[in-house]
């Protein structure tokens, strides 16, 4: 990994394209400011990883669930 | 085409069926071919991964349990499957669907959708950038309050 020491309103360029600048720190607290194309996704990391656990849970759904979930449903749905 | 499921052992599926997930589902991002396929009942459907018979996802429509959903999903990511925010006709919207011990107790993922172009067959798992959805909405729950309460 590559490791960058930056202050406030210094910045790193990635690709010629984004531009990741320091805009705030506060105690623990750093402001990140993004400048990046629209077609470059950016999301918090936690959110890729709570989909990815979410995910691996859902393959564990047991396959043979959906007739006893389905009769429950009804139930619920009328 | 033959194939192997996780719910129903082998079974027939045609081509259609199948949907190109060009980078895979978020966590299984190695495995890009699907196919899509009815639960026994409705309102389920399986995403069962074509060559791992064993990986199979439960699906639901969002929009039976929460009516006012709405997926919010960047228009670039739209673009890459070919469909623009307004192609109703032509989207697909799912929820992945997760089962714990306690059945009562199953969740979908709002926060990040399934979203399918049914006319060119690939699809990819997006996340929404409107915050109020949730990996986790109790769909018992929510459906008896109809989109009431937020997760």
């Amino acid at each position: 990994m590559l490791i960058l020491a930056r202050k406030i309103n210094e910045s790193i360029i990635i690709n010629d394209n984004i531009e990741i600048s320091i805009l705030d720190i506060k105690g623990d607290q750093v402001k990140i400011g993004i400048d990046a194309p629209k077609n470059v996704p950016v999301f918090r990391k936690e959110v890729y990883q709570a989909i990815q656990e979410e995910n691996k849970a859902a393959a564990k759904s047991s396959a043979d669930i959906i007739h006893s979930l389905d009769n429950m449903f009804k139930k619920e749905n009328k | 085409m033959k194939l192997n499921t996780k719910p129903f052992g082998i079974i027939t599926i045609e081509d259609k069926q199948r949907i190109s997930f060009n980078k895979g589902i978020f966590g299984f991002e190695n495995i890009k071919e699907y196919a899509l396929l009815n639960a026994s009942q409705w309102p389920f459907y399986w995403l069962q991964a074509i060559e791992v018979p064993d990986l199979a996802f439960i699906l639901i429509d969002p929009i039976i349990f929460r009516p006012d959903y709405t997926p919010d999903v960047d228009e670039h990511d739209l673009a890459e499957l070919k469909l623009l925010p307004g192609d109703k006709d032509k989207m697909l919207i799912f929820s992945i669907v997760t089962v714990p011990s306690d059945q009562k107790k199953m969740t979908a993922n709002l926060q990040g959708p399934i979203i399918i172009n049914r006319e060119e067959r690939i699809g990819r798992q997006m996340i929404s950038m409107n915050q109020k959805w949730k990996v986790r909405h109790y769909i018992i729950d929510e459906l008896s309050s109809k989109g009431g309460s937020e997760c």
